[in-house]
């Protein structure tokens, strides 16, 4: 198989990372010669084998929801790239 | 003591707690030798101001009782530390202080240890050297313009470096055993659950594993003994009876059946590898073990199977890094134009790259033809190890196809990096307990280790295995300092 520029614009746009035409075209050469390397595995028939979904061999846990961290709304916002006290501050969204 | 940097963890501990030493007279001295070790690059943020204070706290008071009693400690960017800027060696995390402590690095200051800085790696774990970090290549301490493995590269560095008595990094593929083999110390990656997983950035959820990497086989299995610990915080965490890996260990490994996997053999391995292999071997029964030759046969299917779905795992986890929160933001015209401008300015190439691989197998059409293939596949990786674990009782293998190579010398070529981690990725696959012990060196000097593959859980076999094999192997890293001016 070979994933053209076509793909590769699709999966910037799933992925929400922008990439213009010459970054497109080395991405296009990594991601096939990666994906000829991965191809490897149809030599495999696996269809009567259960995936394996994680090695860990528990169940997941339940535990009461409560609030555990106090105060620390104001340290979270201070990480917020731009400077705001109470909100997390985006490009306007509504015309 | 003019040489306290060139002390073993267990050494310092002991003229700590003999009065010998103090907190401040080591703390001292790591911070004079990272001073004199920027050339290294193996440090992203120091801390060697407040380390220094707390040494002193710690020296009027000191709790004499704990594992780690005022043992200056750097660790790997990628555990989160409270009020201490973590970047996970990217540009998107430039600025990012965290309100939380990760569990691990938890466990190592509450028995007594002081936070000497924040170590490089690879850009979110990403890369088997070093070279994608937003902050620089590291270099190795063995040889200028030598990688130090990755993505625990500035760890690798720093202990073998003499800037840190010991350290943690994290393992998704190779990323602690890899880089411990290039510079010449010892490196564990756990069964997978045996570490907390709370507060480590997220690479691959199902495969991520914290570990030690130490000067010698004692060190590691004291902090193993100290980072290893049941977390309800961690869902993954898992509940076993952990052992007193220090006090526990013992060179007594006789009898111990190890096996020898025919298909760790590949295809244009130097000879250098496959002579040390031998030795690995001829060491192993010197100790009075047995060796069984077994196979492991979907072995050079473990490359491929990690490539699908580390990269899924990825792109999920990597998913929150869209510039609202916290990090970097680029400028947009729109919130999508902000989010895909942040991301392709914020990420490096390697990322990006491995986002997209992720994004791909996980897209419509692609899924089950790619990423619930590498599932099924996966499961056919961890019954080998099953298969083979009825029949012996740890595995050894070479840690890497190769010595350190030269920095620049892999960059252009994704695959031929990929290929470094060939001997470690399927252990996480499986999930399985791994040590790489320094055991040799190629015709250049340049260190070469020996991997340990154990049963889940089985820290302390492996560790004895390697405890045992160290005094025979007798290893000397030779590191002549060649930074220092």
């Amino acid at each position: 198989m070979s994933i053209d520029l076509k793909t590769i614009k699709h999966i910037s746009k799933l992925s929400r990372i922008s990439v213009d035409e010459k970054r497109a075209q080395k991405l296009a050469g990594d991601l096939n010669s990666i994906f000829d390397f991965i191809e490897k595995l149809n030599e495999l028939k696996t269809d009567n084998v259960k995936p394996l979904t994680s090695v860990a061999v528990t169940t997941l846990r339940l535990r009461p929801d409560e609030v555990k961290s106090k105060n620390i709304r104001e340290q979270i916002v201070k990480n917020s790239p731009q400077d705001n006290e109470d909100y997390f501050v985006v490009p306007k969204v509504i015309e | 003591m003019s040489d306290i940097t060139k002390q073993s963890l267990t050494e310092l501990v002991k003229n700590i707690k003999s009065k010998k030493l103090s907190s401040t007279d080591v703390t001292k001295a790591f911070i004079e030798r990272s001073e004199k070790s920027k050339e290294l690059n193996a440090y992203i943020t120091e801390d060697f101001k407040s380390a220094l204070n707390k040494a002193k706290k710690f020296d009027q008071k000191p709790n004499l009782d704990l594992k780690l009693p005022g043992i200056p400690m750097a660790v790997k960017d990628l555990f989160c530390t409270k009020n201490i800027k973590t970047t996970a060696g990217s540009k998107i995390l430039n600025n990012f202080v965290p309100t939380y402590e990760s569990t691990v690095t938890e466990n190592i200051w509450n028995e007594g240890a002081i936070l000497l800085g924040k170590l490089n790696c690879d850009e979110f774990a990403m890369g088997s050297s070093n070279e994608t970090s937003f902050f620089g290549n590291v270099q190795n301490p063995i040889d200028k313009n030598l990688v130090p493995g990755g993505s625990s590269g500035g760890s690798a560095s720093a202990v073998a470096g003499q800037l840190t008595p010991i350290t943690i990094g994290t393992d998704t593929g190779g990323s602690i055993r890899q880089p411990a083999s290039f510079t010449g110390i010892v490196g564990l990656k756990p069964t997978y659950g045996s570490c907390s997983r709370y507060g480590i950035v997220a690479f691959a959820s199902s495969l991520d594993q914290a570990g030690p990497m130490a000067q010698n086989v004692k060190d590691c299995a004291l902090l193993q003994e100290v980072i290893s610990s049941y977390d309800p915080k961690d869902s993954t965490s898992i509940d076993f009876k952990r052992n007193q890996y220090s006090k526990e260990l013992t060179n007594n490994i006789k009898g111990k059946k190890i096996g020898i996997p025919k298909e760790y053999r590949v295809d244009g391995m130097p000879k250098e590898i496959e002579d040390l292999w031998q030795k690995g071997i001829q060491y192993v029964k010197d100790c009075g073990a047995e060796t069984v030759d077994i196979s492991l046969p979907h072995t050079s299917y473990a490359l491929p199977t990690y490539y699908i779905v580390a990269p899924a795992e990825a792109s999920s986890n990597l998913a929150r890094y869209d510039g609202v929160k916290y990090g970097f933001r680029a400028k947009g015209e729109n919130l999508i134009d902000m989010y895909e401008k942040t991301r392709s300015e914020g990420f490096g190439a390697e990322v990006q790259r491995r986002i997209m691989i992720g994004t791909y197998v996980l897209s419509s059409g692609y899924y089950d033809a790619y990423y619930l293939k590498a599932q099924k596949v996966r499961k056919l990786i961890k019954n080998d190890f099953d298969d083979a674990y009825k029949k012996v009782d740890a595995i050894l293998t070479p840690s890497t196809p190769s010595s350190a190579f030269k920095i620049g010398e892999k960059t252009d070529d994704p695959v031929s990096m990929y290929l470094n981690d060939i001997f470690t990725v399927p252990v996480n696959l499986a999930g399985l307990p791994g040590i790489s012990i320094p055991a040799g060196h190629d015709s250049n000097g340049y260190p070469l280790g020996l991997q340990i593959i154990g049963k889940a859980f089985d820290e302390q076999n492996i560790l004895n295995i390697a405890f045992a094999m160290e005094e025979k192997i007798n290893f000397k890293n030779k590191i002549t300092d060649w930074w220092i001016k």
